[in-house]
């Protein structure tokens, strides 16, 4: 074997001198060149890049909609005016009903959904590591994505009474799928490399799966969390609209049946309002925040 | 300077090699090649004394990143068999870092994998990126770091394994020139600091004869041990360097030949 020490045999040029701290220094220099560079943006320009645009857009909503009344392009049992919506919420407020109304729909959907995230993540994984399991209900997991959630309210009235376990069911037909369908198409586009990458490590088999796969994963598996949160809600206002009893106390769907019963057009409009805003705010508050850090740390986040 | 070997490696050494590939043959199911089957890797013997640094050369279709798959024991082979000293370290053209962990946890994770314990995890780490010269590195996301940074961490990975034996895979085939002459650098510094036995695959005839003691030239369709050269010229080298100029002139008039014997039939 050759020793790196020996000089005999070299012609014509010498070695360039090896000083370590020049090769330090080219490479610290390198680094600082090329390395990515991370700036944080300030509260004034995110303020007005990403508070400024929903708040007019919400603005000119309102404002159409006044003109629409004043304009009186329907009967006022139709088109209630804002003003009239906005002295339904401050009525249910000032009873103290509202924030019942809205518990005892959020509560019974994130519970829901809770279900559904533990039953939909071992299925998702099943799924996707089992080839048998794959064939045999892959096809029928994606096709009930695509199944309105409102079918399942009668075949779940009949089977389960009208009871909040009827809820449950029908908001875990909703959410699961979507929940297992989310972490199959994560685990199906991890790029193959980093499996290769983890079996040279030692992760095999289930260290594999802890350390590689779900890791790897997470991205496909927490948008599928959202839109399985989006299905539960979903689910679960078709539920409560179509099956109403004194027992189940009023969540929003049931606010808006009765609106309908009351031929009160402020108070249906007060129900659609309050439906979606819940939606939108559980969207802000938990899995938006958790997406976007997910997508960060791995720099998968270009900020437009 | 540089002497042509017989087809088998001079045993100099008394220990057991690195790596030892024995009449190793490989071939992959395909239905339009006779017997259905295309022959890659044809009766390879080849032997990796410990604390050498041994390049695969070729041109593409030589299979030298398939036998590399073989000897990191990502697959089988059809012939043949291959020993090596425990489960070899592997680095690949991508830095295949993961980017859900910092560049320091990157390096813990090999170190958890390996079974070292939570207190020496974060020592170990910081020393080895140390050793790659990126000591403030440790929190550092993989994509806040640049191509050669990241290849650096790589190659810190690599080392976390503890195995005798790295195999590198093109690994700097996608950097610009300047990096990867830095890295050329870096990579014999710290080949002589740890003693490590290497095989490197390259298609880049200057980079083999910069790095390597051994060259190993591999024929293509099916990858045959065409030639080997001793790269007897002292370290550290440049690729600037007459006398890798030459080699490399030589090799390079070797490996067109090679080339040349597919275009006439």
């Amino acid at each position: 074997m050759a020793s790196t020490e020996k000089t005999a045999g070299v012609t014509g040029t010498t070695a360039a001198p090896q000083d370590p701290d020049d090769l330090a220094g080219l490479e610290a220099g390198l680094d600082a060149l090329d390395a990515a560079q991370t700036v944080r943006t300030p509260l004034r320009d995110t303020l007005l890049r990403k508070v400024l645009p929903p708040v007019t857009a919400v603005a000119l909503v309102l404002v159409v909609w006044q003109i629409l009344v004043w304009a009186e392009v329907a009967p006022p049992y139709k088109l209630a005016s804002p003003s009239d919506v906005w002295g339904e919420v401050r009525a249910a407020w000032l009873q103290g009903t509202l924030l019942d109304y809205i518990w005892t729909s959020v509560s019974r959907g994130l519970l829901g959904f809770l279900l559904a995230l533990v039953i939909g993540t071992p299925l998702g994984l099943l799924v996707a590591r089992v080839s048998f399991v794959r064939a045999a209900i892959g096809p029928i997991l994606s096709g009930l994505q695509s199944l309105p959630s409102v079918a399942w309210v009668p075949p779940a009235v009949i089977w389960l009474g009208l009871n909040d376990s009827m809820m449950f069911a029908v908001i875990l037909l909703g959410a699961v799928p979507s929940i297992a369908n989310g972490l199959v198409a994560g685990i199906d586009q991890i790029p193959p490399l980093f499996l290769r990458a983890g079996r040279t490590l030692g992760a095999t088999g289930l260290r594999g799966a802890r350390y590689i796969v779900m890791p790897a994963a997470l991205p496909g598996y927490v948008a599928g969390l959202k839109q399985g949160w989006a299905f539960s809600w979903r689910s679960l206002m078709a539920a409560e609209i179509i099956a109403s009893s004194p027992d189940l106390g009023v969540g929003l769907g049931q606010l808006l049946e009765n609106g309908r019963n009351n031929s009160s057009m402020p108070q249906v409009f007060l129900a659609i309002l309050l439906i979606l805003c819940v939606g939108i705010a559980i969207d802000l508050l938990i899995f938006s925040p958790l997406e976007r850090r997910v997508l960060r740390g791995r720099g998968l986040l270009v900020s437009r | 300077m540089a002497t042509t070997m017989a087809g088998t490696a001079e045993d100099t050494t008394t220990a057991a090699p690195a790596a030892r590939v024995e009449h190793v043959s490989k071939s992959f199911p395909a239905p339009g090649a006779p017997g259905g089957r295309q022959l890659v890797l044809d009766d390879i013997t080849l032997d990796v004394a410990p604390g050498e640094f041994v390049t695969l050369l070729g041109a593409s279709g030589c299979g030298k990143s398939t036998l590399l798959n073989l000897v990191a024991g990502l697959d089988r082979p059809s012939a043949g068999t291959i020993g090596t000293d425990g489960r070899p370290a592997l680095m690949f053209q991508e830095h295949a870092l993961f980017p859900w962990l910092t560049a320091g946890k990157n390096i813990e994770l090999a170190l958890k994998l390996r079974g070292v314990g939570k207190p020496e995890r974060r020592q170990e780490a910081e020393r080895l990126l140390e050793l790659v010269r990126l000591k403030d590195a440790h929190g550092k996301r993989v994509h806040e770091l640049s191509g050669g940074m990241r290849q650096r961490v790589a190659l810190a990975r690599a080392l976390a394994q503890d195995s005798r034996l790295l195999l590198m895979d093109e690994p700097f085939a996608a950097l610009d020139a300047i990096t990867r002459d830095v890295l050329h650098e870096e990579l014999t510094r710290i080949w002589r600091e740890t003693g490590l036995s290497v095989l490197f695959v390259t298609h880049n005839v200057r980079e083999a004869v910069r790095l390597a003691q051994r060259v190993v030239l591999l024929s293509s369709r099916p990858g045959r041990v065409a030639r080997q050269w001793t790269v007897d010229l002292p370290q550290p080298r440049r690729l600037e360097d007459a006398a890798v100029a030459e080699l490399s002139a030589e090799i390079t008039e070797e490996l067109r030949g090679e080339i040349r014997r597919h275009g006439q039939h």
